[in-house]
């Protein structure tokens, strides 16, 4: 091995003394290494989600802090679970989620597909199409109600374009029929490259030697997709999903900026009802149960999506 | 065995895949150069139907976006004509320039509350990623999880008693609870990143400096630090991007004081409706930071987005 400068720095440090403290100063290193970030989630996260817990259970109003508080037991927890507009809001949330997947599975999978040719060019046109994902949600979804204005907004304009439509005859975003799609299309452009950056690194993961293999048995294309694409894409999508999926049950910024909720409360996803209970309406007790229900909903989920993920990768 | 792979697409795959790409990339940038159009247009042309590709440009968004403005009687514009080149664009409206806005206020919030928290961020990550990545700690797996586990916390439902704590801490709308707040939720990213980063320096290094007479602390300072610079860097610029994009708890926690642009830039309001061209222009050089970041990030894009799930 060559000698370093760091090694040679090293050979210049007198040795003994610390080398008989260095089994006790590891572990006091470790600790003094790991506690603050330990501490600070702690405090930041762990904190205020038992303290949520403990509002969810009493009628506390964070505009009244003087007002008496009184325990309300399981009441807060029972009027969100037969609330039929907390059910209609889980309903816009699933649609919202379900349809974002939906299609950025599809094109981010044949987006990473078709830039795996490897054609000339392809590192570059990546690097274009992943830009909407880093950009910040709110400011994205406060420019696309201007994309959306009936006259003279450019997505209507193109859609009108191309279907020969009246671009004034139809508002995304003001429309009850189509407004939940609204979002599913602007969370659709933000996030497909993020699919896609994952199919890739899923792609680029297969051995080529198993394709030589399999054109070796006469396996066809199609064949070939199926069999070897596929299965060995999937761990990766299935990652993707998750924290796509995640993600977007949490989906506050970008689709309150853009429709607000509305119109009516077709778009109001979950997050967006609950910033209402809390710091609209004040609801400080019932929010907070909401909170734990949203939240003990995600963590289930996530975690039995873990455990199909797992069993395709032991596969 | 030939040049070519039997494997490997044909020429016209390739050609066919290129041009798809192509295609897909430039629809995608479309409502991204509209935003950076607008900055640049008038506030007629913005809202012209048909939609305008060609317009005289004008920074007459960027002006507005930067003051506040008055209307004007003719008397007094005649009486006082304009001293520079964008009191002469607000001139031409029948406006006087009264003051800055508070976009540059806001603007400078979302740098010192980007910066601080990435820095502390960073600075606690890289700690607890050498120690996790190095040492035996105690429940090692079950920490590294409650970290990334902190991160599936909603914003929106930990803000009630966050607002709460900070109300009674007199950390609301201050730059000292936001940044403070930031790094807590970028600190899984950073532990998580780092770790990998550290991982994959060779533990020999560290080890022959420690027998050459090192202690813990230098070899991490002089070796490993180094080492790491690359990893820590590229962990940084994603800690930077999450606190300079993130809305969720600015718009809840902040409001006049220590606001941050993203709440900000969607409440610029024009005479008459929305000042399109402001808000354009507000974005854009929003945006424009980022846009460059990812393009430097490219290498470690796939990473830092999966908190070091993939790797390659």
């Amino acid at each position: 091995m060559p000698e370093t400068a760091m090694d040679r720095a090293a050979r210049a440090t007198p040795p003994r003394m610390a080398r008989r403290i260095r089994g006790l100063s590891d572990r006091a290193v470790a600790w003094v290494f790991v506690a603050p970030t330990v501490f600070l989630l702690l405090a930041v996260n762990i904190f205020p989600l038992i303290w949520t817990i403990r509002l969810s259970f009493t009628n506390f109003r964070a505009n009244r802090p003087n007002a008496e508080v009184s325990s309300v037991g399981f009441r807060n927890y029972e009027r969100i679970l037969t609330d039929p507009d907390v059910w209609q809001t889980m309903q816009a949330t699933a649609h919202f989620l379900f349809w974002t997947l939906f299609f950025q599975v599809l094109i981010g999978f044949a987006l990473a597909w078709l830039i795996n040719a490897k054609f000339r060019g392809s590192n570059f046109w990546t690097t274009v199409i992943v830009l909407p994902m880093m950009l910040s949600p709110a400011l994205v979804g406060n420019f696309w109600t201007f994309l959306y204005q009936p006259q003279i907004g450019l997505f209507n304009y193109v859609v009108a374009f191309f279907s020969g439509a009246d671009p004034t005859s139809f508002t995304m975003i003001g429309e009850v029929a189509l407004a939940p799609w609204a979002i599913v299309i602007v969370d659709t452009w933000m996030w497909t490259p993020f699919i896609m950056l994952i199919c890739l690194a899923g792609l680029r993961s297969i051995p080529p030697s198993i394709y030589e293999a399999a054109e070796c048995d006469r396996a066809s294309k199609w064949r070939q997709f199926w069999t070897i694409t596929v299965p060995m894409v999937l761990p990766f999508l299935m990652l993707a999903v998750l924290f796509r999926g995640i993600e977007n049950f949490k989906m506050f910024d970008m689709v309150v900026q853009l429709t607000g909720g509305g119109p009516g409360n077709v778009t109001t996803l979950a997050l967006i009802d609950l910033k209402r209970e809390a710091f609209e309406k004040w609801r400080t007790g019932y929010s907070s149960a909401y909170a734990v229900i949203l939240f003990v909903t995600v963590f289930g989920l996530a975690s039995i999506y873990v455990k199909a993920l797992n069993k395709v990768k032991e596969r | 065995m030939t040049d070519t792979s039997v494997t490997g697409p044909s020429t016209r795959l390739k050609w066919i895949a290129g041009v798809m790409v192509v295609v897909y990339a430039v629809v995608t940038l479309m409502p991204l150069l509209w935003i950076v159009a607008t900055g640049f247009k008038s506030g007629p042309d913005s809202i012209a139907y048909p939609p305008k590709v060609l317009f005289a440009p004008s920074l007459e968004g960027y002006v507005n976006l930067f003051t506040t403005q008055t209307r004007q009687s003719a008397e007094y514009l005649a009486a006082n004509p304009p001293q520079t080149w964008y009191e002469e664009i607000v001139h031409d409206k029948n406006m006087v320039i009264t003051g800055p806005s508070r976009f540059g206020e806001r603007f400078m919030n979302s740098v010192i509350i980007g910066f601080g928290s990435t820095f502390l961020s960073v600075f606690l990550g890289t700690l607890a990623a050498y120690a996790f990545s190095r040492f035996r700690v105690p429940l090692r797996d079950d920490l590294m999880f409650f970290i990334l586990s902190t991160r599936m916390m909603p914003p929106v439902a930990i803000s009630i008693p966050i607002f709460l704590m900070f109300r009674s801490l007199g950390l609301s709308d201050t730059h000292a609870g936001m940044i403070l707040l930031y790094t807590a939720v970028n600190l899984s990213l950073a532990v998580w990143l780092l770790k990998g980063f550290i991982d994959e320096i060779p533990r020999e290094y560290e080890e022959a400096a420690l027998i050459d007479g090192y202690t813990r602390f230098q070899a991490f300072t002089k070796v490993v630090l180094p080492q790491a610079a690359t990893g820590i860097a590229s962990t940084a610029i994603f800690c930077l991007i999450f606190a300079w994009n993130e809305y969720a708890f600015a718009v809840l926690l902040t409001s006049g004081n220590a606001q941050t642009a993203p709440p900000f830039i969607p409440t610029i309001i024009g005479m008459g409706g929305r000042d399109w061209p402001a808000v354009a222009a507000g974005a854009t050089i929003f945006l424009l930071p980022v846009m460059v970041f990812t393009i430097l990030l490219r290498k470690h894009l796939l990473r830092g987005i999966t908190f070091g799930a993939v790797r390659k």
